[in-house]
């Protein structure tokens, strides 16, 4: 009797201990992070994993301005080939190792010698990393770097235990963030959990947090009524308003900073031989044809941003000077008529075989069709479009940037002669100029004017064109609290409860 | 062993037997070998077929020029294609399956995590298909031509023919969104929480077995149909012994020796189903994991799984043969 009165007091005792355990945030992301390793991460979703798991050097405020996290303070030289920095102190990493000058210096050190790092053309620019004293560090570089700083802000910027560095990172990352790896089952889930000796362990109010890949939004909606998630990222934007017709979930939205667009094959190959690649006025006629706001109406029931630039609203590098295009079909028309096709002519759109993608061009196509262009869509599986991409096999192509907070990274590479996202192999010396300025200028107004200009050529030129800027969309259960969506698409656990 | 005249009509001694079965279960080995290395070289070519760069698929949103070749040149996916594919079976042989291009982890982890939910998967859906699909090919047999009959066709018609990801989708809304009976979606390990564990799978093992359970129906039924014509069920009906002894005694008995085999052939079609049942449910097994791989170009994780696969497969298929030869004793003594 008295055993199993100790049993039924023992099992009591353990669905307690269960009961707090529970406090662990389930969260639905739209596919499965790759390497947990800061210098190989390539994914969007890996970005958000390591939000939880590795505090960077500096972080982004929702008004995307950088805000210290390991680094208090930190100052930019003159001549922009210094940045002074002091670290935080008393941070330690998940292993006990503390954080400090060395580990920094030890860290950029990887991101640039670690043979399959993906990092090494971030952090380039820094020729030394000196360490001043423990708390202190300076960076050298080798020429004016204004991105590097948004830069340390994402992936270069985050900090890794050096004592890891000889284990298998990917497996086991131990970083400094506010919750600590506990394990991964590829395709299934990830697991932290509440790392206690978080510099920041004050606003950490969750034990741990699981992100669960669910590529089906479908599917990611239904474990989310069913309460087998908390929170959901890209829920899409039909099932918003199943989310809010339910009692017990929140929709929850923000501006992103990423777009979608049309990259036209200027000269990349055979595909640039196509009227559209050869004249600017009919890039600027489908331009016109398409009427943006209806797109985002009809397709993602008004909540993306329509776009007109290669920077969001929600960023201070918007330039107000560009505002969305208007629907214009009669100025297409005679457009196409100046450039000498009275009679109508055709493109091939390519675009990823996924739902929306193909709405889009089916609308755009609709469109088109008013104004003389007959546009033949080519849907594509998403990597052998990439490949057809990168050889030049295409005329026209949909695709989106899930946009960087810094506008450097929405502009340079794409549109600069040698950049890697330059796919129409668009080239031209004066925008090549102006971009690189941008990157040596540190001052933002003096940068936005540089920006401006660049547009200016852009506008004329349209070796892209711009559709809508994506909006960050949440399915949130009603027991999460204190979740604040933000236009870099992040989800930051700071002061998120869970409530029973 | 000498035979002498007199010993020919009667069973070989149960050392010869035994000695020819291992002869021939050693042969079926051996000849599987050159099978495997046939599909792993025709899986190489197809995949080198697919259009897609996987360097560009693993860049993401990186594309810096230097870091793609860099790339390359480290997965050596700058070599011959014969080269990559000797370099990927000579570690192959040394027992290292690589690692992923896209995860960083190791293939040999990944599969060795994935099999126990697949096989799992693959187990429970079994059990659905046989605990259903038998008893109503059975009865449809014994009551042939009848409602009960139609009905069980009809019901099995259907098993067959709507596709799992629609009854799959359906029964998330209905069972998780609706009434709130299970969990939508994901995987819980045995050893783990059992009970969960087996919570989250009835649904996927449900839809999996459910057109299984329709081709055993089928072929429970036809075999049943074909034994009741029997001379034997008529002489033991004559006897009068119960038509409850009959049908599960002298005629279920006969009957499963087909279904039984059938049944280990089913594998095939099981991971088939799994492929797409996985991706439903997202359950990371085998098929979840040869998807992503395809979609990603993960060219040695789609390689290694697809082997490890036929591997399964030709066991199973030997296995079959084996206990037919076991089931049936007319086969025993003619080998």
């Amino acid at each position: 009797m008295k055993i199993r009165r100790m049993l039924f007091l023992a099992t009591l005792f353990g669905m307690t201990a269960m009961a707090v355990q529970a406090r662990t945030l389930r969260i639905g992301l739209e596919s499965d992070p790759d390497a947990l390793d800061p210098d190989k991460s390539r994914t969007f979703v890996g970005r958000i994993v390591f939000t939880a798991l590795c505090d960077k050097l500096i972080d982004v405020a929702p008004n995307l301005e950088l805000i210290p996290q390991l680094a208090v303070d930190w100052t930019v030289s003159e001549d922009g080939k210094t940045i002074d920095m002091t670290l935080r102190k008393g941070v330690v990493f998940h292993d006990g190792t503390p954080f400090d000058g060395e580990a920094v210096k030890a860290n950029i050190e990887r991101s640039q010698t670690l043979e399959d790092s993906v990092r090494k053309s971030e952090v380039s620019s820094i020729e030394e990393v000196e360490v001043v004293d423990p708390m202190h560090i300076k960076l050298h570089l080798s020429a004016p770097d204004a991105p590097l700083l948004a830069q340390l802000a994402d992936r270069s910027g985050m900090m890794l235990s050096p004592a890891a560095f000889d284990g298998d990172v990917a497996s086991n990352p131990v970083c400094s963030g506010p919750f600590k790896f506990k394990s991964r089952v590829a395709q299934d889930k990830i697991e932290l959990e509440k790392f206690d000796d978080y510099w920041n362990a004050n606003a950490i109010e969750l034990d741990a947090v699981t992100y669960l890949p669910i590529p089906d939004s479908a599917v990611r909606l239904a474990n989310l009524q069913s309460g087998d998630l908390n929170l959901i990222n890209r829920l899409a934007a039909t099932d918003v308003q199943t989310v809010r017709n339910s009692s017990n979930l929140k929709f929850e939205r923000a501006d992103g900073l990423g777009y979608q667009g049309i990259t036209f094959n200027i000269a990349n190959g055979a595909g640039a031989n196509n009227p559209f690649g050869q004249d600017a006025r009919l890039r600027e006629a489908l331009s016109l044809a398409i009427d943006r706001n209806v797109i985002n109406q009809v397709v993602f029931q008004g909540l993306n941003t329509p776009a007109g630039q290669f920077v969001s609203t929600a960023s201070p590098y918007f330039d107000d000077s560009y505002p969305v295009p208007e629907r214009d079909i009669e100025k297409a028309k005679a457009l196409i008529a100046k450039a000498g096709y009275e009679d109508g002519v055709s493109l091939d759109l390519q675009a990823p075989n996924r739902p929306e993608n193909q709405q889009v061009a089916q609308m755009i196509q609709a469109m088109a069709a008013e104004a003389g262009i007959r546009i033949n869509i080519v849907a594509k599986e998403f990597v052998t479009m990439l490949a057809d991409q990168a050889a030049g096999n295409f005329q026209a192509n949909q695709l989106g940037w899930s946009g960087r907070v810094d506008p450097d990274g929405d502009i340079y590479g794409f549109v600069t002669t040698d950049g890697g996202f330059n796919d129409g192999k668009y080239s031209n010396d004066k925008v090549d100029r102006i971009l690189a300025e941008t990157r040596a200028v540190g001052d933002m107004e003096k940068r936005k004017a540089l920006y401006h200009r660049a547009n200016e050529i852009l506008m004329a030129e349209k070796p892209l064109i711009y559709l809508y800027t994506m909006a960050w969309l949440y399915g949130v259960s009603d027991k999460v609290k204190g979740f604040t969506p933000s236009p870099d698409g992040m989800i930051r656990l700071e002061g998120v409860s869970l409530s029973e | 062993m000498i035979r002498r005249p007199g010993d020919v009509a009667c069973p070989a001694p149960p050392e010869l037997k035994d000695r020819a079965m291992l002869f021939y279960l050693a042969r079926r080995v051996l000849i599987s070998i050159p099978t495997l290395i046939l599909i792993s070289i025709f899986v190489f070519a197809l995949q080198k077929m697919l259009p897609g760069d996987p360097v560009l698929a693993l860049a993401g949103e990186e594309r810096d020029p230097e870091t793609l070749n860099r790339l390359r040149e480290l997965y050596h996916l700058n070599d011959p294609i014969w080269m990559q594919y000797l370099q990927w079976a000579r570690s192959m042989v040394h027992g290292d399956l690589g690692r992923s291009i896209r995860t960083g982890l190791p293939i040999g982890d990944m599969i060795a995590s994935k099999l126990p939910v697949t096989i799992q998967l693959a187990a429970m859906s079994m059990i659905f298909a046989a605990a259903i699909g038998i008893p109503a090919g059975v009865i449809s047999a014994v009551r042939k031509g009848t409602v009960t009959d139609y009905v069980a066709n009809v019901v099995a018609l259907s098993g067959l023919s709507i596709p799992n990801f629609w009854l799959g989708i359906m029964l998330i809304l209905l069972v998780s969104v609706k009434w709130r009976l299970l969990p939508a979606s994901g995987y819980v390990p045995l050893i783990e929480d059992p009970w969960q564990s087996i919570r989250t799978m009835v649904m996927p093992a449900f839809v999996l077995g459910a057109a299984l359970a329709a081709s055993l129906m089928r072929h429970t039924r036809s075999a049943m149909l074909e034994v009741l014509r029997q001379d034997y069920i008529r002489t033991a009906r004559a006897k009068g012994l119960s038509e409850r002894t009959v049908i599960m005694h002298h005629a279920f008995h006969n009957a499963l020796t087909p279904v039984v085999t059938l049944s280990a052939l089913l594998f095939g079609e099981l991971i088939a189903g799994a492929v797409l049942t996985e991706q439903i449910f997202t359950i990371p097994g085998f098929g979840k994991m040869v998807v992503d791989a395809v979609f990603n170009r993960d060219y040695a994780v789609v390689q290694s799984v697809v082997l490890i696969t036929a591997l399964g497969f030709i066991v199973m298929n030997l296995v079959a043969d084996t206990a037919y030869v076991f089931l049936n004793p007319r086969l025993r003594v003619s080998r």
